[in-house]
């Protein structure tokens, strides 16, 4: 039994590392996973970076950031796969619902075109949005949403960065407007009744990689049998997952106070994509809110980071060509592909794709041919092709 | 002091937060500033425009501490990074005691070094007081349980306190347990029969 120690934030989509653990995933490869839990996002960055933990849990973003020289940081990362897609939600102070409601918004959940509308004629200018960290899916598909709804950040949006244990005291204290935060922060801001959720992150892109598996890329290359038992470990806790019985299950495992200490009933309802929008308990239904395997969901695709390398580079005023560049070499679907390779595992047969071209679920080539992608549209039906960005 | 530096500590327990100061001020270390409060930490950071900023490791506010590392303006936003690139040893003792140090760009390492390393130290120091605390904590709260546990067995079999206490070690060696857990099983039960 080899132990290796992994970092990561207390939030449900930490599920495949703890699932792994404690469902016997990782034992069956000859690993025991020794998880340790950050408060936040820079010390699980750190603890990577200084060789406290072997890998880490981390925002698809942060290795890009560190890759192109944003925020702090000295050993290069690199992503050896998906941790989780999607399951994030945007919501808003209980002032500004009543705002929209008054404007004869119907909280939806479904448009994001028509939410984003609303959200902007409701609110003065700049928009204060809550994100728990500057280089976050949160952050790029918020300025990707309001920039194509005429509401460029950084002008007219003013995104800070609030602890998800804030959030809901930032809200109340009329330090923001509105949020972007995963899942169960969104329910908690919802079970405190000072906001509510207006839109679910998936409907501005709907399959976007929320978390990945960040390693130091030295070590990922040094010990690749170890990568691999990892990589297969989630893979399988992933699918596990995936499965229709075990949302209750894994709210249960999950609420102890070992991992997020919160009860199973308000996890549940993101696994199971049944989401309570309002103080007065109204719900929604989402398929695929917080998916972990489906549509290859674990695949690391280097036109994710490239897409996420771009919305970097238009941000902070880097070479967009160069970014993207750098951005490709995070995400290593090579390392992931050795490590299935053999597994009985399916893996897509290419590497890279057109993100955004899929209405419907797609079969495609893959080891097995039995892969089939989800859709993953943007709202604005944009496409954002790797080879022609502009 | 002509070299005085500027400091501001994140630190919600005062305690803490006090026994920084006093090793920063009696190393003649500059201006210090205690922020308690999480909310606009950003705000304030940036009006008092400090040259480093150490923050507990524990504390989720550190990624708003972040937020300064994307400088948009250097006037208006000190340039802040997480200690020196060039010192991984120096971070990394930091982060294992359980602070860390946003200073700003140009500060060098030599510099930041007696800050970090007094600050290091009562971190430390303070860890270990916080440490005994809760053993000896725990330790009165099973002494409690275990009371509590004889109290019940001597009621409820008419024997005395010696006996009770050797009747609980005895079922904790057989099956294997700590005398508190059995206690607290005890407690439990007999919580809810009565």
């Amino acid at each position: 039994m080899t132990s290796i120690s992994i970092g990561y934030v207390p939030l449900l989509d930490a599920a495949p590392l703890i699932i792994a653990q404690e469902m016997g995933f990782a034992r069956e490869e000859g690993l025991d996973l020794i998880l340790k839990a950050a408060p936040s996002w820079s010390s699980v960055r750190d603890m990577l970076n200084f060789g406290a933990v072997d890998a880490a849990h981390m925002l698809a973003p942060l290795p890009i950031a560190s890759a192109l020289d944003l925020g702090a940081g000295t050993a290069p990362f690199c992503a050896v796969s998906v941790l989780s897609m999607n399951g994030t939600v945007i919501g808003v102070s209980n002032a500004i619902a009543e705002k929209l409601q008054a404007g004869g918004h119907d909280f939806g959940f479904e448009d994001a075109s028509a939410a984003g509308t609303a959200l902007i004629a409701a609110t003065p200018v700049p928009l204060r949005i809550g994100v728990p960290f500057p280089f976050s899916m949160h952050a790029e598909l918020l300025i990707y949403w309001l920039s194509a709804l005429g509401l460029p950040a950084p002008q007219n949006v003013d995104i800070r960065t609030v602890p998800p244990s804030s959030m809901a005291d930032a809200l109340a204290a009329d330090e923001i407007d509105a949020f972007c935060v995963g899942e169960p922060w969104g329910s908690l801001v919802v079970e405190q009744e000072v906001g509510h959720l207006l839109l679910p992150c998936s409907a501005i892109w709907q399959s976007f990689p929320e978390k990945v598996l960040a390693m130091r890329t030295g070590w990922a290359e040094e010990n690749p049998v170890l990568c691999g038992k990892l990589i297969r470990s989630l893979v399988k806790a992933a699918a596990w997952l995936a499965k229709p019985t075990s949302p209750t299950l894994t709210a249960e495992m999950l609420s102890r106070p070992d991992y997020l200490n919160l009860s199973w009933d308000i996890l549940e309802r993101a696994l199971t994509g049944h989401l309570v929008i309002s103080p007065r308990g109204e719900r929604r239904n989402i398929p695929d809110f917080l998916a972990f395997h489906r549509g290859a969901a674990t695949f690391p695709w280097r036109s994710q980071a490239e897409w996420i390398g771009l919305q970097l580079a238009r941000r902070t005023g880097l070479d967009r060509v160069q970014s993207m560049k750098a951005a490709s070499k995070v995400f290593r679907p090579d390392i992931y592909r050795a490590a299935l390779d053999g597994s009985g595992m399916d893996v897509p047969g290419a590497s890279s794709r057109v993100e955004g071209a899929l209405s419907h679920p797609t079969a495609v080539a893959s080891a097995f041919g039995q892969i089939t992608l989800t859709a993953d549209r943007f709202f604005d039906g944009r496409v954002f092709d790797p080879s022609t960005p502009e | 002091m002509e070299n005085a530096l500027s400091i501001v500590i994140v630190e919600q327990d005062t305690e803490r937060a006090e026994q920084i100061v006093d090793a920063l001020a009696s190393a003649g270390l500059g201006t210090i500033e205690v922020l308690t409060q999480r909310g606009t930490l950003a705000a304030r950071i940036k009006a008092i425009n400090p040259d480093v900023v150490l923050i507990d490791v524990s504390d989720p506010s550190r990624d708003t501490l972040e937020e300064l590392t994307l400088a948009a303006d250097p006037m208006t936003r000190p340039v802040a990074m997480f200690v020196d690139h060039d010192d991984a040893g120096l971070a990394r003792s930091a982060i294992e005691a359980g602070v860390s140090a946003y200073v700003v760009d140009g500060l060098s390492a030599k510099r930041l070094r007696p800050i970090l390393d007094a600050a290091i130290t009562r971190f430390n120091m303070f860890g270990r007081l916080r440490k005994e605390l809760e053993q000896s904590k725990r330790a009165l709260e099973e002494r409690k349980v275990i009371d509590r546990a004889k109290g019940i067995l001597m009621k409820a079999r008419g024997v005395d306190e010696e006996e009770a206490y050797a009747l609980l070690r005895r079922t904790a060696m057989d099956q294997g347990r700590k005398v508190a857990d059995v206690a607290q099983g005890l407690v439990t039960a007999a919580g809810l029969l009565s």
